[in-house]
């Protein structure tokens, strides 16, 4: 029994559907680890994104320091820190929010550089445009450049999200319950592996279609305006 | 009377070990509209970006109004001008780019609004009728809901000179504003740029390949070469009357290209 839902090993069918409930407990956390973790991604990125192109270096180098330091070093150890070393400083975070943390600095590395990619692909005419109309900085940057780069980046942004939500089984060493982790467990408990790994692999190919299809939806739909993508 | 506008005073601009302009003296009266001409790569377009605060200088001062540009005063010194300053001098010039520089995310009167209700604090509805009578002086009313992509490259110049113009500023600089265009369209932006040649409060400083219609509109032609003032004159002295021998090769090359 699981989340108070008992299995019915009677036959590998029944067990199947029996387990298929305990598992969408599981697929809703992963749900929820993805989306909170690419929503810290996409966030923290262009903060990332903004204070690497900072005009002076004070600012610039310790960003790209970080985003170095993240790039370069496995999730795990990330997610073990933030678990384990964090409390000994008396920081303790429930193990989905430090998951999904995890996973989200982890990925704003990578979002501050789609996000660079796309600032640095508007044309340079636009900054000027912009500076001899004597816009602030920060309008230029949200009102002018943003809008301008962040069309082209969705595919990659988009990416990521499916990324992400194949890194979330890595949060089951960190006691949180997503799908992989639940299907683990079950695997432990009735000693049958095959049916609910196998089960949680067909959930992930479902998913990571449904959002590699909503992404390519957004890229063409979303109102472009004249803006040339290449 | 001489009432500069525009001084620049021995200013020098390098590009690494390239010197764009050398020593480069340089004045525009209030209300003046001067041409400057010149083969390529003899600093005429970084006059006007240094002018639009766009490219600094390495040496000299230039002054807009009674003020130095690049520079303030500070205890009877000249320092570098802080981004505050610059954004004070910054208004009172308007810059018309060779690659027009729309937004392409926003309509043609965001276009024109955007500027003036941000930076000049006006009212939206009064942003939105200041540029509406823009758009009627370059023709462009019916264009207003647009989006740049839709207008012809004539049409997207008409609304950058628009655009600049939103922000009323004193000195108006043309950075090739016909260069990039198809031959046919050249026209109705010129025409624009001539009705403005008329305003007589407006300094217009120009850079173009387009010599008649610089000798329509200009007070004064100026003749770059290797980032200096080789000549200066009148229309009628610089194309009829030549004096310098760069000055002649060149204006032949341009006017005479067959030959």
């Amino acid at each position: 029994m699981f989340f108070g839902i008992e299995w019915d090993t009677s036959s590998q069918w029944a067990f199947a559907v029996s387990i298929f409930p305990i598992l969408l407990h599981g697929l809703v956390v992963t749900l929820e680890a993805t989306v909170v973790g690419f929503f810290i991604a996409l966030i923290l990125g262009l903060v990332l994104a903004a204070l690497k192109s900072a005009p002076t270096r004070i600012v610039r180098w310790p960003a790209k320091l970080l985003t170095e330091f993240i790039r370069d070093t496995p999730l795990l150890i990330q997610l073990f820190f933030l678990f384990y070393v964090l409390p000994e400083f008396g920081i303790t975070l429930p193990a989905f929010l430090t998951g999904a943390l995890a996973l989200g600095v982890q990925y704003s590395a990578y979002t501050s550089e789609v996000y660079r990619a796309g600032l640095e692909a508007v044309a340079k005419g636009q900054r000027e445009a912009a500076r001899a109309l004597n816009l602030a900085p920060g309008r230029t940057f949200t009102h002018i450049i943003l809008p301008q780069a962040i069309p082209r980046i969705i595919p990659a942004l988009g990416n990521y999200l499916v990324s992400i939500m194949k890194d979330v089984p890595v949060l089951s060493v960190v006691t949180v319950l997503e799908m992989l982790g639940v299907a683990r467990i079950i695997g432990d408990r009735t000693g049958g592996y095959l049916i609910p790994l196998s089960m949680v692999g067909a959930l992930y190919l479902v998913m990571t279609i449904i959002a590699s299809f909503g992404v390519r939806y957004l890229d063409t739909h979303l109102p472009k305006r004249g803006l040339s993508l290449k | 009377m001489s009432d500069p506008i525009i001084k620049f005073d021995k200013v020098v601009k390098r590009f690494g070990d390239h010197v764009v302009l050398d020593e480069l003296d340089f004045e525009v009266q209030r209300g003046e509209k001067v041409t400057i001409i010149g083969p390529s790569g003899s600093g005429k377009s970084t006059v006007l970006r240094i002018l639009m605060t766009l490219e600094k200088i390495n040496g000299g001062v230039v002054y807009v109004g009674d003020q130095p540009l690049w520079h303030q005063w500070r205890r009877e010194e000249l320092v570098p001008a802080s981004e505050q300053h610059l954004r004070q001098m910054r208004n009172q010039l308007g810059m018309v780019f060779q690659q027009f520089n729309l937004f392409p995310h926003m309509t043609v009167l965001r276009n024109l609004t955007e500027a003036p209700i941000q930076v000049l604090g006006v009212s939206k509805a009064e942003a939105r009728q200041r540029a509406m009578e823009l758009l009627e002086m370059v023709g462009l009313t019916d264009q207003a809901a647009k989006y740049p992509h839709q207008l012809s490259g004539g049409q997207q110049q008409r609304v950058g000179i628009a655009r600049a113009l939103a922000m009323r500023p004193k000195i108006m600089l043309f950075d090739e504003p016909t260069s990039a265009l198809d031959p046919e369209l050249v026209g109705e932006v010129l025409n624009v740029i001539r009705t403005l040649a008329d305003e007589h409060d407006l300094t217009m400083l120009l850079v173009t390949h387009e010599m008649h219609f610089a000798r329509q509109v200009s007070d004064r032609i100026c003749f770059f070469d290797k980032g200096r003032i080789k000549e200066q004159g009148t229309p009628e002295e610089i194309f009829t009357a030549p004096k310098e021998e760069r000055t002649q090769a060149f204006l032949k090359a341009v006017l005479d290209p067959d030959d």
